[in-house]
């Protein structure tokens, strides 16, 4: 899961992590009213759960609280398009107005679970301010890491490591294993899968800030965070993905095509979506049903395919193992009664009770189209949504 | 031959007697699994089954001489239950429960390590010797004895690809799930090191997808030290770039844990390369054949 910038540099300085003053306003009348308290130069900062924000727009600098007014009424209720967004960009209901801060170093700094060494790893780089990909791929060498033993937890010599690595003096250090302290606490207690402070920077009067701020949560450990869970901002997603969520089918990401498709098991779905483009098709979501014990949800699987305007075919691809080919087949009649569905339909049922399912499907009168291998549903599917006779 | 489990497998289930618990053990027997005994605290004493059950994982084993464990038990209390399968030695634990924290995986990780425990899993499909030994979810029906080891990152894509195999006659020897998480207890290198070793094994199916650096691991191992054909197939090369594709391990962030970078390394490497799912079944035939 992912949260705001103000939200991330709030759970900071609850763990004596120093961040610029400033507020987080969600109208124009109160981001003034924060630029007149702060006084001098602010940064606006469009609250958006997207990166690179100040390419597309969504950083701007206000020299007095009239302008910080203007800039905030331009920002909110807009829609910032960046480069990692769809077209459509995503809204923007706050902005954080903070003092302008004089920088005289900027750093990286973050941790994520290293997968191959099964440890934390923190990383720091001289190269602050620009994406880690980048710089990892410009000068791999900038990038210093440290991993830490989960059973010792985070030692000063850690600190010392990487405050060395990235030439800091003697003082900067002390400051710095105190904020990487604090920081490794926070990723540990929080259930975090990426905390990223970038930049942290050193001010002309030598203190640390950490200036911009993201953080992101194992979904899996939320259950047991329900402070962070109640963070989570549902307009930033993508309508349909919300309502996916309501309907008790997590696994739904919105893609850009037009084929509806619902599969059963993460890799086999993605399996599935690279062999409909494969063949020429372009899938309208990721769908993964998972264990299906009860008819309901294939019904729900239809209603988020009725809703998305772009469905102009769906493809069913179950492989049976603990969900049964005749529940998913229930599933399909009931959403045909409940709903208005006139969208070509091929289906391909296989493993347990498959034959079950073809067989109350045949009986329902349902039309629908029959595939028997993957190949032949992705191409019946990539026809039938280009509007091809069959 | 096979790998992991065989006939001589005598399977504990941790968390037997809930739903999920329940019905694959009674699945693992009726295929011809030997389950020696089931584990619920609070529920010692009983029979589930026919089959004993034991208030700790200590006493089943010291009681029924079980040797591996297949873990049933909900997220939240998963760790402490692998743990336990740690502490009382067994070689083999295999966990089938899916979303456990990674944070609570690290724990175990630490724990795991210089012991003699294998961990499989978390949230995979388990392992199945055809015509020996399932303890897994894998319905046992669509498997054939036989000589091609099958490596998978994800349960139902394991499933039609077995299915391809045994519709072309081609059989099994074994096919391990090591799960769709970020932080799995045996790897694909571990795995293909078993097979690689078992004189039961001719080829080796590897199914890997999008995020981590896994294939990348695999296809340095498979250039330096396999001798057997590999052939593999890798999933989510159309995935978009930051959304977790269902399974927690399953993201792509940035360039690393892209499917075409796996590709390439794997092709490198001297794996033949399935360009789709639908093909696995004949590539792999065209290799031993």
């Amino acid at each position: 899961m992912r949260i705001h910038e103000y939200q991330a540099k709030a759970l900071l300085s609850e763990f004596n992590i120093p961040i610029p003053k400033g507020g987080v306003a969600s109208t124009p009348l109160e981001a003034g009213k924060i630029a007149t308290e702060l006084g001098n130069k602010v940064v606006i900062k469009a609250q958006v759960y997207s990166g690179s924000r100040g390419k597309a727009g969504g950083v701007k600098i206000a020299n007095n609280p009239q302008q910080a007014e203007k800039l905030a009424m331009q920002l909110i209720g807009s829609r910032l398009v960046t480069h990692q967004t769809t077209s459509e960009g995503t809204p923007v209901h706050r902005v954080l107005v903070e003092e302008a801060i004089n920088i005289k170093r900027e750093f990286y700094l973050s941790i994520v679970v290293d997968s191959t060494s099964r440890m934390p790893v923190i990383m720091a780089s001289e190269a602050g301010g620009i994406d880690i990909e980048e710089i990892a791929s410009v000068s791999p060498t900038k990038i210093i890491k440290v991993h830490i033993d989960t059973a010792t937890g985070f030692q000063d010599y850690h600190g010392r490591k990487l405050g060395y690595g990235i030439n800091l003096d003697r003082e900067q250090i002390r400051q710095a294993i105190h904020i990487m302290a604090n920081l490794y606490r926070l990723f540990m207690e929080k259930d975090c899968s990426l905390v990223e402070i970038n930049p942290l920077v050193v001010t002309y009067n030598g203190e640390f800030l950490a200036l911009d701020a993201k953080i992101n949560f194992d979904d899996n450990a939320l259950y047991r965070h329900s402070d962070i869970n109640q963070l989570f901002d549902k307009e930033q997603e993508h309508p349909l993905e919300v309502e996916a969520k309501e309907l008790d089918i997590s696994n739904y990401i919105k893609m850009n095509g037009d084929i509806g498709c619902m599969v059963n098991g993460a890799g086999l779905a993605m399996a599935v979506m690279d062999l409909i483009n494969q063949v020429g098709g372009r899938p309208a979501n990721f769908l993964d049903i998972g264990t299906v014990n009860d008819y309901k949800r294939v019904v729900n699987a239809f209603k988020i395919f009725i809703d998305d305007p772009n469905v102009k075919a769906i493809m069913v691809n179950i492989f049976g193992g603990i969900s049964r080919g005749d529940i998913i087949a229930r599933g399909i009649v009931e959403a045909h009664k409940q709903m208005n569905i006139h969208l070509p339909l091929v289906i391909r049922l296989a493993g347990t009770n498959a034959n079950d399912g073809k067989h109350i499907l045949e009986k329902s009168k349902i039309d629908f189209i029959e595939a028997n291998d993957l190949y032949e549903a992705a191409r019946k599917a990539t026809a039938a949504a280009k509007g091809e006779t069959r | 031959m096979s790998i992991l489990i065989d006939e001589r497998t005598r399977l504990l289930v941790q968390g037997m007697t809930g739903t999920e618990g329940t019905f694959h053990t009674q699945r693992a027997i009726e295929y011809g699994s030997k389950v020696v005994a089931g584990v619920t605290p609070g529920k010692g004493g009983m029979l589930a089954l026919d089959v004993p059950i034991f208030n700790t994982v200590e006493g089943a084993v010291k009681e029924t001489g079980a040797n591996t464990s297949m873990i049933f038990i909900p997220a939240a209390c998963a760790a402490d239950a692998i743990i336990e399968a740690i502490d009382a030695e067994l070689p083999l634990v295999i966990c089938i429960t899916e979303g456990i924290p990674v944070k609570d995986m690290l724990i175990v990780h630490e724990h795991l390590k210089d012991r003699p425990t294998r961990l499989i899993g978390p949230n995979c499909a388990g392992v199945i010797s055809p015509g020996k030994c399932r303890a897994g979810l894998m319905a046992g029906e669509i498997h054939l004895p036989g000589k091609v080891g099958v490596v998978s990152r994800s349960g139902t894509l394991t499933y039609e690809v077995v299915t391809q195999l045994s519709n072309l006659g081609i059989g099994q020897s074994t096919c391990v799930g090591i799960g769709g998480d970020l932080l799995p207890g045996s790897t694909f290198v571990d795995i293909l090191r078993l097979f690689q070793k078992d004189k039961g094994t001719e080829a080796v199916v590897l199914i890997g997808e999008i995020g981590g650096t896994m294939e990348q691991d695999a296809a340095k191992f498979i250039k330096e030290k396999m001798t057997k054909p590999v052939i593999a197939f890798v999933a989510g090369s159309t995935a978009p770039q930051g959304k977790r594709m269902g399974h927690a391990g399953a993201i792509v962030s940035g360039s690393s844990g892209r499917a075409q970078g796996k590709i390439a390394a794997l092709a490198g490497s001297g794996a033949v390369i399935a360009k789709n799912i639908a093909e696995i079944g004949l590539t792999v035939k065209n290799v031993i054949t």
